[in-house]
């Protein structure tokens, strides 16, 4: 399960880059478009309980995922139509479905994992650099946790509240970005580390309403080993 | 009718206190109302007045054995929250009424307690003044979802659904070509919505005529200037419990079985007042 899961990382990887190159040019080389496909989760869906439900874990991969994965490879179909024939104002008008739906894809493939059921590490603090790099930056993981509990509460709509690595400047930052915002759209030497999603899919029907509660609760099931693999991969 | 002890009186209207059914509906249809009115009606006749379309326009609570109704400018009580099953459950209007829409007011209330400079507005002010031209205020979230909230529980009715009134159904038809398309594009508009949001039947002030607008968040077409007639509420919480991810059931749902094309009505007769929707046919002598 593992090794599927990090071809399909590759694959998404490659399909990015490849979109980036062909959108440089007026036109283009015959080429199979790349289509993407649900990533299994590293658990089953009843694994994250008593913290999220494995209805939700359900719905949330099988329906909402999958479903911005089905949006995502029509618009990208139709973009490459839209790109043989020259018609430039149909590929414009197709950004912002690209942008959501491949957005969609990209964090939530990124949050399947974030999340680990707890008898496999989830909510284990981080040691290492990582650890040191939050106390640095925030003080200490509970003031981290406070921050990010905070920013994800306050968010006004659908969105994600994350933990971001600038790569740049080496720094940690908190963000939350609107709708299925990838982190990168807030700064493009972002990397995230942990994303949680607060769309009200991600929670209602078990939490309804008490988005605190579930942003106070996901921490046991976060996998901040995940999370120092990425920061430790950028900052070595 | 008595009043019942559990319910308050506020005194602008204590010389107000013998009403009829006919005198509750009358006074919710003017404008600046800030009363207090309570009444006790026994269930069964407060249930016959839902049936009747004056669910929205009267709110109540039950206290013991008696229904007190209550009359509020700004807060809605459904009245009987199983009124909408099996279309929109007791259990969503428990939540989305008693938590998410109380939520928006009490904090709304909490920030304009702290925030003299908004006061005295109506709620349509409120709202426009805090968009505050795009660049929302902190108070427009609360403010705006106020609003929303009010003005969806009003979009719908029990027994709700099939085809507007011959006037609205008329100037849809102008607008649209026919009913079924304006049904596909109210439908295409909210599978389509990106994120939180709403989507709207609204008389657009300067083209004069009926559209579908997608809003994002809070954001009403009345800060635009456009008159809304119809609204459904596309946040995740509002068909989240009943429907999970599956958008065309409730949409269809909504526009079937929900949507009060009486509210509608009766909205665009009053927009008619502000918008000029054509020349009158003066029959020739």
């Amino acid at each position: 399960m593992a090794l599927r899961t990090l071809i399909t990382r590759k694959t998404l990887g490659l399909g990015l880059q490849s979109e980036a190159r062909n959108l440089g040019f007026g036109f283009r080389h015959a080429r199979e478009l790349q289509t993407f496909s649900l990533p299994d989760l590293p658990y089953d869906y009843s694994a994250l309980e008593p913290v999220i439900s494995g209805e939700i874990m359900q719905l949330h991969h099988q329906k909402h995922h999958q479903a911005y994965i089905t949006n995502y490879n029509k618009a990208l179909e139709q973009l490459e139509e839209a790109m043989a024939k020259g018609d430039s104002s149909t590929v414009v008008k197709l950004q912002s479905a690209i942008k959501f739906n491949g957005g969609g894809h990209i964090n939530h493939s990124v949050f399947w994992k974030n999340l680990s059921p707890i008898h496999e590490g989830g909510g284990e603090p981080p040691k290492g650099s990582l650890g040191w790099a939050i106390d640095t930056n925030f003080g200490s993981l509970e003031a981290l946790v406070k921050n990010i509990n905070t920013e994800g509460a306050a968010l006004q709509g659908s969105g994600w509240v994350w933990l971001g690595l600038d790569k740049e400047m080496k720094k940690l930052v908190v963000e939350t970005t609107a709708n299925q915002d990838p982190l990168v759209t807030k700064g493009a030497n972002l990397v995230p580390l942990l994303g949680i999603d607060v769309w009200e899919h991600a929670y209602y029907l078990q939490y309804k309403n008490v988005r605190p509660d579930y942003l106070k609760n996901i921490w046991k099931v976060l996998n901040w080993k995940y999370a120092s693999e990425v920061y430790e991969k950028e900052c070595p | 009718m008595r009043v019942s002890r559990h319910c308050k009186l506020l005194p602008c209207c204590e010389e107000t206190k013998d009403f009829t059914q006919d005198s509750i509906i009358g006074i919710t249809q003017g404008e600046d109302i800030c009363l207090w009115v309570c009444f006790v009606l026994d269930l069964k006749s407060a249930k016959e007045a839902i049936k009747e379309g004056c669910m929205l326009e009267s709110v109540g609570f039950l206290a013991g054995d008696a229904l007190c109704l209550a009359l509020l400018a700004q807060e809605m009580l459904v009245l009987v929250q199983d009124a909408l099953e099996p279309y929109m459950s007791q259990r969503t209007l428990e939540i989305h009424w008693g938590k998410h829409h109380r939520g928006y007011l009490e904090g709304l209330n909490k920030q304009l307690e702290n925030n003299n400079s908004l006061y005295g507005y109506t709620m349509d002010e409120l709202v426009k003044v805090t968009y505050n031209n795009g660049n929302p205020l902190p108070e427009f979230n609360n403010a705006a979802q106020v609003w929303n909230h009010d003005f969806f529980w009003e979009s719908m009715q029990p027994g709700g659904g099939k085809i507007p009134g011959h006037g609205v159904l008329l100037q849809i038809e102008k607008d649209f070509g026919s009913f079924t398309n304006f049904r596909e594009k109210f439908i295409e508009a909210a599978l389509t919505l990106f994120g939180s949001g709403w989507i709207w039947l609204a008389l657009k002030t300067k083209e004069k005529r009926l559209a579908v607008i997608k809003t994002s968040n809070g954001v009403t077409p009345i800060v635009w200037g456009d008159i809304p007639i119809i609204s459904l509420d596309m946040w995740e919480h509002a068909y989240y419990l009943d429907y999970k991810n599956d958008k065309v059931k409730y949409v269809n749902m909504f526009l079937n079985n929900l949507v009060s094309w009486n509210a509608a009505t009766a909205r665009m007769a009053r927009a008619e007042a502000f918008v000029n929707l054509g020349e009158p046919k003066i029959p020739v002598a």
